[in-house]
């Protein structure tokens, strides 16, 4: 038996706003990606119950176009942890015509995504979708709420947002809004790693590093399959890479790594020459990709 | 994750472009939390405004609106760390209109960094972010006295807004080492992570020696242990069949296995038969734990009710005296009707009487028959249920609260007890 417990402050934040979404919201729901963040999130959610199960069930909007490794694992691990999993197609928004597929160089499923969220909510009645964003990810995202409080249209007032004070969250709302909840706001990429170690949580293999088939475009590293626009002159190479980030194929950019164990990982990412973010190591790179974009004549 | 780095969490304050976001910004450049592609951001659009330096601001304004205007409207997160400490940074506005979000961050904060300007000294929302600093009992205040370099790094300058600032400090609740003045210039860059050549005058620590330094305390952590009930677990499986948990955030104190408890409201005892942190079973808790607690008898005890310790049971009552801050433009009226948010419990309170409104510059209070946006207040209220709390001085955490109003379910107000 451990003697005195010290909690870890962030961990033990993010476990009382998931208790907190359970217990002020009817049908919450935990947007499912298989990426690291909502993995993290499913363990977050598993020590917030223990040992109940997980009190909501996961959604994943699938756009078709994820990796294979992810969708694997996610089937993998909602059969270990006996947890509820919804799938969205977006092929059926496009089949039923909803939405339209984009064409062309830059062409992803990625904005489709959001009119499948939308339908599962209503289809669902969800008035909570819990997610994995992170404020330290982007500008405008360091100004949103734990709750955050969404009109019918799924919408985002930035300008006027609920105040909140200490650790009180106000999730009371009328019929048809819904709040969009984000446990591990105050969580770095940083953090999440680490977590993710000292956890020893299981992440799909496409963070590690491994050989792919890509190409080079924009200073970015694209995997070359057939779900990825790609141009005749757009030379397909075969790389060690990993990936930071994990969602559709068509806007998930690889990192070069030679990051084969989560040390690895953590040490890369903690690594002062390297940013937090994401940008350094492509930018190492991307002067090299810029240039071969410019003596290819980009356009 | 971070085990071996302590949290700090920071709130900047001070009158519209004091420099709080080019703060940050330096901040977040010199210990290289900013990537390549930000600084190159920052580079060309300094650049494009006709500027000498880095325009830090740029880092952490991140709505158009901010952009355009040049000023912060609402609170941002930044995240930064160093080998020793993670930092998080509330960037607040320092504009009038948006006190209220220098609430919003101050509450969240243990460190509020309350920025002057070197040529304008202690101006009218220095004195309304010191008090409020104040109201908050937050535990350290830096006073960052900044754009040193447009007063040729006079120490005479420095010299004079510290005695008018001490002034201030006098009339506070804040003993002198709460309070470290701090000469800087957060657009060169001079005393943030680099002692200044500049100011030989100045012998103390750079700002971020100095916030690496302090050992501030958090929302939890305070005087005696208060347990809210936050979800009750009941797995209703084979192997967990008749267990029930009661789970939540410890605040104020330790609890641990064996400790004779009070259950509030029904003012039933039990003892603590076990404490679960995930599956490990635990003897003790510190505060801060997210945990649940099984009890050695059968209780009553549902979300909103509260644990503590028989040895130290907090006020329960129908009627509070509390002051309180006017976050939303709804002003606050006498008979006014309110859902208050204690913690995790919620009961209907009534505005009594508001006694008065507090002048934020330490000059007294007036009369009022309501409190409008952004304003102090004194207030009584009358609640449909007794709430079990503490005094915010007490224990912030068991001794504050928000109030919701029933239209918008906006949050209208936060109150800290008496
Ligand atoms: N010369 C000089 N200028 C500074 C210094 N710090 C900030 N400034 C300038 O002051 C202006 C305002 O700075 P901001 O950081 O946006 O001010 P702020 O306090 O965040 O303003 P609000 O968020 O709108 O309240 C900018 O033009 C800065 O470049 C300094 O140390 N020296
Ligand atoms: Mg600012």
């Amino acid at each position: 038996m451990n003697n005195l417990l010290i909690p870890n402050p962030k961990e033990a934040e993010s476990i009382h706003i998931i208790r907190e979404v359970a217990a002020q919201f009817e049908r919450p729901v935990l947007l499912f990606s298989g990426g690291k963040d909502s993995i993290t999130l499913v363990r977050l959610a598993q020590k917030a119950f223990y040992p109940a199960r997980i009190p909501f069930p996961l959604l994943h909007v699938d756009t078709g176009h994820n990796f294979p490794e992810t969708i694997e694992f996610r089937d993998r691990l909602v059969e270990e942890l006996g947890l509820e999993l919804i799938v969205r197609n977006v092929q059926d928004s496009i089949d039923q015509g909803k939405v339209r597929e984009e064409r062309g160089r830059y062409s992803s499923r990625n904005s489709l995504q959001t009119t499948t969220l939308l339908d599962a909510i209503e289809e669902f009645k969800f008035d909570a979708c819990i997610g994995g964003a992170r404020r330290d990810e982007e500008k405008a995202r360091a100004k949103e709420r734990v709750f955050s409080v969404r009109d019918d249209f799924g919408q985002w007032d930035e300008k006027n947002q609920r105040p909140e004070l200490f650790d009180m969250l106000n999730g009371k709302i009328h019929n048809g809004q819904n709040v969009r909840c984000f446990p591990i706001s105050n969580w770095t990429e940083l953090d999440v790693w680490e977590y993710i170690k000292t956890e020893n949580i299981e992440i799909p293999s496409i963070y590690f590093a491994h050989e792919r088939e890509v190409f080079l475009r924009d200073g970015m590293i694209w995997t070359a399959n057939e779900h990825v626009f790609r141009e005749a002159h757009e030379e397909v190479l075969v790389k060690m890479v990993r990936f930071r980030t994990v969602g559709d194929m068509t806007c998930t950019a690889a990192v070069f790594s030679e990051a084969v164990s989560l040390d690895d990982v953590v040490g890369e990412i903690r690594d002062s020459s390297i940013s937090e973010r994401g940008a350094r190591i492509d930018d190492k790179r991307s002067e090299a990709a810029m240039e071969k974009r410019k003596k290819v004549g980009y356009f | 994750m971070s085990e071996n780095r302590k949290l700090i969490k920071i709130a900047t304050a001070g009158s519209v472009d004091d420099g709080k976001s080019t703060l940050i910004g330096r901040l977040l450049y010199d210990t290289k939390s900013l990537t390549t592609d930000k600084i190159e951001a920052i580079e060309r659009s300094s650049k494009q405004r006709g500027y000498d330096y880095l325009d830090f601001s740029l880092a952490t304004d991140g709505l158009v609106a901010e952009r355009e205007q040049g000023i912060t409207i609402d609170v941002a997160h930044i995240y930064f760390n160093t080998d020793k400490t993670n930092f998080i940074v509330a960037d607040t506005p320092g504009h009038v209109e948006y006190t209220r979000n220098m609430v919003t961050g101050a509450s969240t904060s243990q460190v509020a960094i309350i920025l002057i300007d070197a040529r304008k000294g202690v101006i009218e929302q220095t004195y309304r972010h010191f008090f409020i600093s104040n109201l908050l009992r937050i535990s350290h205040v830096v006073v960052a006295i900044n754009k040193m370099d447009l007063v040729n790094y006079d120490e005479e300058v420095y010299l004079k807004i510290k005695a008018d600032f001490d002034a201030l400090v006098a009339k506070s609740d804040f003993t002198e080492d709460q309070i470290t003045f701090i000469p800087v210039s957060a657009l060169k860059g001079e005393n943030i992570a680099r002692q200044s050549e500049e100011m030989p005058w100045y012998v103390g620590n750079t700002l971020l020696d100095h916030l690496e330094v302090l050992e501030p305390a958090d929302l939890q952590e305070h005087s005696v242990a208060r347990f809210p009930v936050q979800y009750v677990i009941r797995p209703k499986t084979e192997a967990w069949h008749d267990f029930r948990g009661f789970s939540g955030m410890l605040y104020g104190g330790n609890l641990k296995v064996g400790d004779e408890v009070t259950l509030l409201p029904s003012m039933n005892t039990s003892t603590i038969k076990s404490i679960h942190y995930f599956d490990q079973e635990i003897q003790e808790a510190a505060p801060g734990s997210s945990i649940a607690i099984t009890l050695d008898t059968e209780v009553d005890l549902s979300r909103g009710d509260m644990l503590v310790k028989s040895s130290s049971v907090p006020r329960s009552e129908k009627q509070l005296t509390a002051t309180i801050c006017q976050v939303n433009s709804k002003p606050l009226r006498v008979g006014g009707k309110y859902i208050l948010q204690h913690g995790v419990n919620r009961v209907l309170a009534k505005v009594d009487q508001i006694e008065s409104r507090i002048h934020t510059d330490f000059t007294g209070t007036e009369t009022a028959d309501q409190l409008k946006l952004n304003d102090i207040g004194r207030v009584h209220f009358r609640l449909s249920k007794p709430i079990h709390f503490d005094t915010y001085k007490e224990n912030k955490a068991n001794g504050s609260f928000i109030l919701i109003e029933e239209g918008e379910y906006d949050t209208v107000s936060v109150g800290f007890i008496e």
